[in-house]
C-alpha cells in the first residue's frame, strides 16, 4: 500500500467531475508542480476551503482547473493583482499563485516585483520552462542566450531573467529554486513557502520538451530531465565552486528567508490603531 | 421632514464630484478599494486612501498601474467585498481587457471613469465625453455592460449608490461615466442617512455546496454568488464556460452563456434604463444631453420655453443600455432632436440609430476641451 501513498493523497484533491485527460504533454514537467503543490497543502492539513489558486495564461494557467480548490483562471500576466485583491479581503485565505515564466516576468514583470516589494501573503510559483509553451514556441524572458526559438531563430541574443535575483532585489521575504527532477527537495520548498508569512516566490525548473527540448538538441523529455541532473547543484555547494566551474549550473535552493510581515498583517495593524483611535 | 423643508439625519456637504461619488460608494456598502491615480479622477483615490482604513472592513491598495487595479478590484470582488475602482481615459483604455473578464466572471464591480480629453493623453484636465462608445465597446467581444453617468455632485453621489446596486443585482461590472465639470465642480449636497437608501446586496447560494453549479441558469439569470472560501469551491475563469465553471467550446454550452449573459440584463431593460424628462410631455424640440451638458441644456430648454419655443430635455442617467423606449415616446411627438456632447457624436450615433429618419437629428460637438454653453444649445434649438 505505501508505494501508492502518493497519488493516494493527490486523488482526493482532484476533480472528478473535470474531465480528463489533461492538456499537458508527455514529458511535461507541470503535472509534477501540481503533485508537488497538493502534497504541501495536505502535509500542511490546510482545509481546501481555504486555499485560493490563482493561475494566469499558458500551460501553466491551466493548472488550476484540475484541483478541488477555490481556483482563478485570470488575465495573462495579471495573476498577483487579482491574487492581492483576494488576499487584501481575506487574508485568513491561503492564496496561492501558478505563472509561467512569461505570464510572470514579461507581461506581468510589473506585477511580480510590485507584488514582492509590497511583500504581501502570497507564495507564487513560477513555472519556469524556458519558452512561450501555448502560443507554440516563442521565446521568454528566460529563454537562454543562444537557444533557439520561434522568435529567435538565429538563437536568442538577449540576456535571460534570473528570477531569484529578480525577487531577492524586488524584496521577497522568501525566494527558493527547485525543480521538478529533485522532487523531495521541491516538496519542503513549496511546503516552506506556503506556510510562511508574506510574498514568497519559488522558481521551479519544470522542462518543456515539445516546444523548447525538441528544437534546442534534446532527444527526448529524458534528455532534459538528464540535464537538470547534470547541472543542478545545492546552493552550499555552488558558493564554494570558482567562476568558472559555476558556468552553466544551476544552483539550487533557499536564497532568501526574511520573516517580515505581510502588508495584510501590517495593513491589520494600522486599522486596529485607527479604530482604537477613533473610539 | 421637518418644518423647516430639511429631511432629518440629512447631512450637508460641500463637495466636489469626486468626493461625492466616495461617499456615495461608503454609503453603498464599498469596503474595498484598487486602482492607480489619474488626472482628473485621482481625489476618488485620495479620498478612499483617507476614509477605507478607519472602516471596519475596508482595505485600499494602491496598485503599480491601472490593470493591476481592476485586477485586485475584481480579486476582491471574488472574495465576497464591494469593490471599486476609479480612473481617466488613458487608465480606462488599459483597463479594457479585465472589464471583458469581469463581464465574463461575472463580478459585480463599479468602475468610475472620469473622463478627459484624448486621444491618447489628450487633454488631461479638460472636460469631454470621449468615452462613451469605449464604455460600451472598448473589450472585446461581445457582452452586455451597463454605464451610467451624472450631471451634477448630488447625482454623483446617489448614481454611485445605484451603480452598486445595479452591479450587485446583475452580477455585472457597472461603468459610471463623469466628465471632469462634475468631478471638480464644488457644490453643497445632502448626504441622507443610510436607511433613506435601497441597498442591494448579490445573492448567495443556499443549497449545499456540492449541489452548486456556480454559472446554472436561474428565473432572473443571474447565478447566486458565493465568496471564495465560503465552503463553495469552483472554478472561475475567463475561457468560456459551462455551468460548472469549467472551461468548454462545445457550441451549445458557449451559446448558452453568452444567451444567459444577454438575457440577465436586456429582460431588465426598464429598470436599468435611467432617464429624466423635462418638458418633454408637449416638445417638439427634444434635447438628448448627459453629464455636465445636460445641465446647459436645462438652462438652454428654460430659456427657450420662456421664448414661446416648445422645446424639451430628455436627461440621460443610462447611457447603455441606450434607452431607447424614452427616446422613442418623445419621437412621437418631436420633429427635431439636439444631441449636444463633448466630443464627435458618440450618443448621436445611438439617438440616430434609434430615430431611423423620423425626426431632424442635429449634433452640437466640442472636442476642444472647452464647456459647451447654454447659449449654443439655445442657438441650435432655435435654428430647427
Amino acid at each position: 500500500m505505501s508505494e501508492f501513498t502518493g497519488n493516494e493523497i493527490i486523488h482526493q484533491y482532484l476533480r472528478h467531475n473535470k474531465k480528463f485527460p489533461h492538456v499537458l504533454c508527455p514529458g511535461c514537467g507541470h503535472g509534477i508542480v501540481l503533485g508537488s503543490l497538493i502534497r504541501s497543502v495536505h502535509s500542511l492539513a490546510l482545509p481546501k476551503d481555504d486555499v485560493v489558486l490563482v493561475a494566469g495564461i499558458g500551460c501553466s494557467g491551466r493548472l488550476a482547473v484540475y484541483v478541488d480548490f477555490n481556483t482563478v483562471h485570470t488575465t495573462h500576466g495579471r495573476a498577483l493583482t487579482f491574487a492581492t485583491g483576494i488576499k487584501m479581503a481575506n487574508p485568513k485565505l491561503k492564496v496561492i499563485c501558478i505563472m509561467g515564466d512569461g505570464d510572470a516576468l514579461s507581461i506581468g514583470g510589473n506585477h511580480l516585483i510590485h507584488a514582492a516589494r509590497r511583500n504581501i501573503g502570497i507564495t507564487a510559483l513560477i513555472l519556469n520552462n524556458n519558452i512561450y509553451g501555448m502560443t507554440g514556441g516563442q521565446c521568454s524572458p528566460t529563454t537562454p542566450e543562444g537557444a533557439w526559438s520561434m522568435t529567435s531563430p538565429f538563437g536568442q541574443m538577449e540576456k535571460s531573467f534570473d528570477v531569484v535575483e529578480l525577487g531577492a532585489a524586488a524584496g521577497a521575504n522568501f525566494v527558493a529554486r527547485g525543480t521538478v527532477f529533485h522532487i523531495h527537495n521541491l516538496d519542503r520548498i513549496v511546503t516552506r513557502a506556503i506556510e510562511r508569512p508574506g510574498f514568497n516566490l519559488v522558481e521551479i525548473v519544470s522542462p518543456c520538451h515539445t516546444q523548447f527540448g525538441r528544437k534546442n538538441k534534446y532527444k527526448s523529455p529524458v534528455d532534459m530531465y538528464r540535464w537538470i541532473k547534470k547541472n543542478a547543484t545545492p546552493l552550499e555547494r555552488y558558493n564554494e565552486l570558482s567562476e568558472d566551474q559555476r558556468a552553466g549550473k544551476l544552483p539550487l535552493g533557499v536564497f532568501v528567508e526574511r520573516d517580515v510581515p505581510g502588508l495584510e498583517e501590517r495593513y491589520q495593524a494600522l486599522k486596529e490603531k485607527l479604530m482604537e483611535g477613533a473610539r | 421632514m421637518s418644518a423647516n423643508g430639511k429631511k432629518k439625519g440629512r447631512k450637508a456637504l460641500f463637495a466636489q464630484g469626486n468626493e461625492a461619488v466616495v461617499e456615495g460608494a461608503l454609503i453603498a456598502g464599498c469596503s474595498f478599494y484598487a486602482g492607480y491615480p489619474i488626472t482628473p479622477s485621482s481625489e476618488i483615490m485620495e479620498s478612499m486612501a483617507q476614509k477605507l482604513p478607519s472602516r471596519p472592513e475596508g482595505v485600499f491598495v494602491q496598485m503599480e498601474d491601472e490593470i493591476g487595479g481592476l485586477g485586485a478590484v475584481i480579486g476582491a470582488s471574488l472574495a465576497g467585498r464591494k469593490a471599486m475602482t476609479a480612473t481617466s481615459g488613458p487608465g480606462f483604455s488599459l483597463m479594457q481587457e479585465h472589464i471583458g473578464y469581469a463581464c465574463m466572471v461575472e463580478a459585480p464591480l463599479v468602475l468610475v471613469n472620469v473622463m478627459r480629453g484624448g486621444p491618447s493623453t489628450g487633454l488631461p484636465t479638460s472636460p469631454a465625453q470621449g468615452d462613451v462608445q469605449q464604455a460600451r465597446w472598448g473589450t472585446h467581444g461581445d457582452h452586455p455592460i451597463i454605464v451610467l453617468s451624472a450631471s451634477d455632485v448630488q447625482e454623483c453621489l446617489e448614481m454611485t449608490v445605484t451603480a452598486f446596486n445595479m452591479a450587485e443585482k446583475y452580477r455585472t461590472p457597472v461603468i459610471l461615466l463623469l466628465d471632469e465639470i462634475t468631478a471638480h465642480t464644488r457644490e453643497k449636497i445632502f448626504v441622507p442617512p443610510v436607511e433613506e437608501f435601497e441597498i442591494v446586496n448579490r445573492t448567495t447560494p443556499t443549497m449545499p455546496p456540492e449541489w452548486y453549479k456556480p454559472y446554472e441558469e436561474t428565473v432572473r439569470g443571474v447565478p447566486p454568488m458565493p465568496p471564495l472560501g465560503s465552503g463553495y469551491r469552483f472554478h472561475v475563469t475567463g475561457l468560456s464556460h459551462d455551468i460548472n465553471g469549467f472551461p468548454t467550446s462545445r457550441p451549445d454550452e458557449v451559446v448558452a452563456l453568452m444567451d444567459r449573459m444577454h438575457r440577465k440584463i436586456d429582460q431588465f431593460l426598464y429598470q436599468v434604463q435611467i432617464v429624466r424628462e423635462i418638458e418633454c410631455a408637449d416638445c417638439e424640440v427634444c434635447v438628448v444631453a448627459y453629464g455636465s451638458v445636460a445641465r446647459s441644456a436645462e438652462l438652454a430648454v428654460t430659456q427657450a420655453r420662456g421664448q414661446g419655443l416648445k422645446a424639451g430635455l430628455l436627461k440621460l442617467g443610462t447611457l447603455f443600455p441606450f434607452p431607447r423606449r424614452a427616446l422613442e415616446k418623445i419621437l412621437g411627438h418631436s420633429r427635431a432632436v439636439i444631441v449636444p456632447e463633448m466630443n464627435m457624436g458618440q450618443i448621436s450615433r445611438e439617438v440616430k440609430r434609434v430615430n431611423n429618419g423620423r425626426a431632424q437629428v442635429r449634433t452640437v460637438n466640442r472636442v476642444d476641451g472647452q464647456i459647451i454653453t447654454p447659449d449654443e444649445i439655445l442657438k441650435a434649438i432655435k435654428k430647427v
